[in-house]
């Protein structure tokens, strides 16, 4: 969720605002709102968070310093590197799944054509559904034994869809992106809108058909589009919880056991708050990196979109 | 309810209890100013009866919601309208929700609770109110009560939590019409167990059903193999802290058990995605998909008013779970929860205190809350409820119940409940796993152990 709010955050702060004439720089006060509320919610109990990972606290009692106690338990738990790459196999596999999807459906709902219009709304709906209520109507469809298999008599639908790891990852990965695909179909549709119709036309000449047009002029128009939606989704599966806790509880076993929901469960399901919160900045310092990385693989934005095109 | 013969179980619970809160007592010195502090602020009087306003938070799910509730308005009704704010809550998201409201000094008047090792840590942390002078005080409100249920209302000679509700052994659930179906009988020992798990496989059906998500669903298994097999006294260990308390060849053998039943597709398909919270177990047994069910003797209630007739028409038999071949532990042990708990926050005001208190002396488990209970299959912790099983269709259950309560050489509380929070956290994770056979029983005990030694 911070993911998401940091577009809106630096798009406050350029806001031509009412003062036309004013430069740029006596506008920063503008950025004022967006930073108290960021260095409220995110900053300071990021500290905090930071703070507490060096004591010992059960949630109910008296916050006790243990130094490197809380780290130590951590990172010598072999739950650790297994709810990493958990996270990691998430993040990799629904980013596999989404992207080219989203791509080919935002491309296709870009087409100027009424029928699309009408799809595109559709298919927003699962982007306006809370992810709890996905979790459970999932976790309902799936049951073996009073699910959508049983009830239509399908035995192929009749597996043990949670219950076996391997099934229990991918429809994780399905719900993810039956809830995802939606949203960066969008960003897509919109990132396909601002291509120049000039550059289609030129490769019409050229006699370049539609298959190509869309390697060579679609794809590397949309390389910024991609690296957002990518941001987005990477960071984005980082903080996926509630749907995972409702659906598998990080189960079976810990097939599905992500940081986050690691984190959880450290903290106030076992009331450990000192190794939950050194999880928690963990989670946060992947988190960063990962940005980080997918900004230097997305260049710095100053060359042009249109050389070579 | 003869007190003498449960109460050795939690002799030894109780005992150990108290040798943990002295040791936390020791490292807590700091503790008692910033409560002090917090509760000699609050408690300023502030003149106006609001200030009497009690808040409770329980359990949703019925029949005990709707019995709760009626006790609420029972007493708010003779109490000035609204003296107790009632609030409820999902069993799993409860325990999280209350001990993240009690960190934060949010705790509701009345902490509706299962004892044992729950309360320990909040006595440990000052956030409960001392009741043995009350009690001490009000001798006919602890008369009355199972003395049995006092174990885990105990930490370190005192009492920090009233009894309440019923007594809920685990049992063994089954479906009559499909053992008669089968032609089979139900288990005596656990090698019947084992081939009625074949018997009900060949024949199409699930031989048990689980609600595996919940994780203590299936640590009731744990808790009675092990009780078969070796007696109280190996988790006894464990819960006093003994080194490698888990290194015992029974828990091999019983962990061992638990993993053939497994392989032998034991469990309804997908039980390990199945929540207790759901029911969904309890459909199983009742529309004859799964034979047979270990569950909590509360679930009676449930199956009655959503099963259609298949309780009022007698198809649901029950048994103690069967011994095991050799084994040591007495037959007719039992585990599950003795009772439930309600405590009062140490950080409420004194007119708050003052309502809880009478609300525990005048309408908890009163009468009209008995027959409740009664009505809906539970054992009431009250002395002489059985001489209200008559009036019901439901007298056979509540007579089983009662003398499963009253046989056991020892009732056990159900280990989560008897550990501390980050072992039974520790504890529910590797159980899930033993299920899922993603550790070994050898690994299963070197995690415990970790968890256990002192």
């Amino acid at each position: 969720m911070t993911a998401l709010a940091a577009p809106a955050a630096v798009r406050a702060a350029p806001r031509p605002g009412g003062g036309g004439g004013i430069r740029g720089a006596n506008l920063t006060w503008m950025a004022l709102p967006a930073l108290a509320l960021f260095l409220l919610f995110a900053i300071i109990p990021l500290v905090g968070v930071l703070a507490l990972s060096f004591t010992s606290w059960d949630g109910i009692g008296v916050i006790r310093p243990a130094g490197l106690a809380s780290w130590r338990t951590v990172l010598s738990d072999p739950g650790l590197p297994h709810a990493l790459w958990v996270t990691f196999e998430v993040m990799a596999l629904s980013w596999v799944v989404q992207t080219p999807m989203s791509i080919l459906l935002g491309t296709f709902l870009a087409g100027p054509q009424r029928y699309r219009a009408v799809l595109s709304v559709i298919y927003f709906v699962p982007l306006l559904l809370s992810s709890a209520a996905i979790a459970i109507t999932f976790k309902a469809l799936v049951d073996p034994n009073f699910g959508l298999g049983a009830g239509l008599h399908i035995s192929v639908l009749t597996q043990d869809w949670l219950g076996r790891p391997g099934l229990a990852m991918g429809v994780l990965i399905f719900v993810v992106s039956w809830q995802f695909i939606p949203f960066h179909s969008l960003l897509y549709q919109g990132g396909v809108r601002q291509i120049p119709v000039t550059l289609y036309e030129a490769a019409l000449i050229d006699g370049a058909g539609r298959v190509k047009q869309f390697f060579n002029i679609t794809l590397p128009q949309l390389k910024y589009t991609i690296v957002t939606s990518s941001t987005l989704m990477v960071v984005g599966s980082l903080t996926f919880f509630d749907l995972i806790f409702v659906l598998t509880a990080g189960g079976p076993g810990d097939a599905t056991r992500v940081l986050a929901v690691d984190m959880y469960s450290t903290g106030f399901q076992a009331g450990l708050m000192g190794p939950a919160s050194a999880i928690a900045v963990i989670l946060v310092l992947v988190g960063l990196a990962l940005a980080l990385l997918l900004r230097r693989l997305g260049g710095n934005g100053t060359d042009s979109q249109l050389e070579g095109a | 309810m003869d007190p003498r013969t449960t109460r050795r179980g939690f002799l030894g619970l109780s005992l150990s209890a108290a040798a943990l809160g002295t040791l936390a007592a020791c490292g807590g010195g700091q503790a008692p100013t910033q409560t002090g502090a917090g509760g000699s602020s609050a408690s300023a009087p502030a003149g106006g009866g609001a200030a009497g306003a009690a808040t409770y938070w329980f359990l949703s799910g019925q029949p005990g919601q709707g019995i709760r509730e009626d006790s609420v308005k029972r007493f708010n009704a003779a109490n000035g309208g609204n003296a107790i704010t009632p609030t409820e809550f999902q069993n799993d998201a409860y325990k999280t929700k209350v001990k993240a409201a009690i960190g934060a000094g949010q705790a509701p008047t009345v902490i509706w609770g299962w004892g044992g090792g729950g309360l320990r840590e909040y006595v440990q942390n000052d956030q409960v109110e001392d009741l043995t002078d009350w009690f001490g005080q009000n001798a006919p409100v602890k008369n009355r009560l199972f003395a049995s249920s006092f174990g885990a209302a105990t930490v370190d000679g005192k009492i920090y939590a009233m009894p309440a509700e019923t007594v809920q052994p685990i049992v063994l659930f089954y479906n009559k019409t499909l053992f008669d179906k089968v032609g089979a009988q139900p288990p005596q020992t656990w090698t019947d167990v084992m081939n009625l798990v074949d018997t009900f496989n060949k024949n199409g059906i699930a031989p048990f059903s689980l609600g595996g998500q919940s994780r203590w669903t299936n640590m009731m298994w744990l808790e009675f193999l092990l009780d078969r097999i070796a007696g109280p006294s190996v988790f006894q260990n464990a819960f006093e802290g003994k080194t490698d308390a888990w290194s015992d060849p029974a828990v091999t053998d019983m962990l061992t058990k638990v993993q053939d039943l497994v392989k032998a597709n034991g469990f309804v398909k997908g039980f390990s995605s199945i929540t207790a919270d759901s029911n969904a177990d309890l459909a199983l047994l009742y529309t004859g998909r799964a034979a047979m069910m270990l569950h909590g003797s509360w679930t009676y209630g449930t199956m009655k008013s959503s099963g259609g007739s298949f309780v009022s028409g007698g198809h649901l038999g029950y048994m103690n779970f069967p011994p095991v071949e050799g084994g040591k532990g007495d037959p007719s042990n039992t585990v599950g929860n003795p009772g439930q708990y309600y405590a009062i926050s140490s950080k409420a005001t004194p007119e708050a205190k003052e309502t809880a208190k009478k609300f525990f002396s005048t309408t908890v488990l009163d009468d009209a809350e008995v027959s409740g209970w009664v009505k809906n299959g539970g054992v009431p912790i009250v002395q002489g409820a059985d001489a209200k099983f008559g009036t019901g269709g439901d007298a056979d259950f509540l007579k089983f119940i009662y003398d499963v309560s009253n046989n056991a050489k020892t009732f056990a509380q159900s280990w989560d409940q008897a550990l501390p929070a980050s072992a039974s956290e520790t504890l529910l994770d590797n159980i899930a796993k033993l299920f899922q056979l993603s550790v070994t029983p050898d690994q299963w005990i070197d995690n415990m152990n970790k968890v256990t030694n002192k």
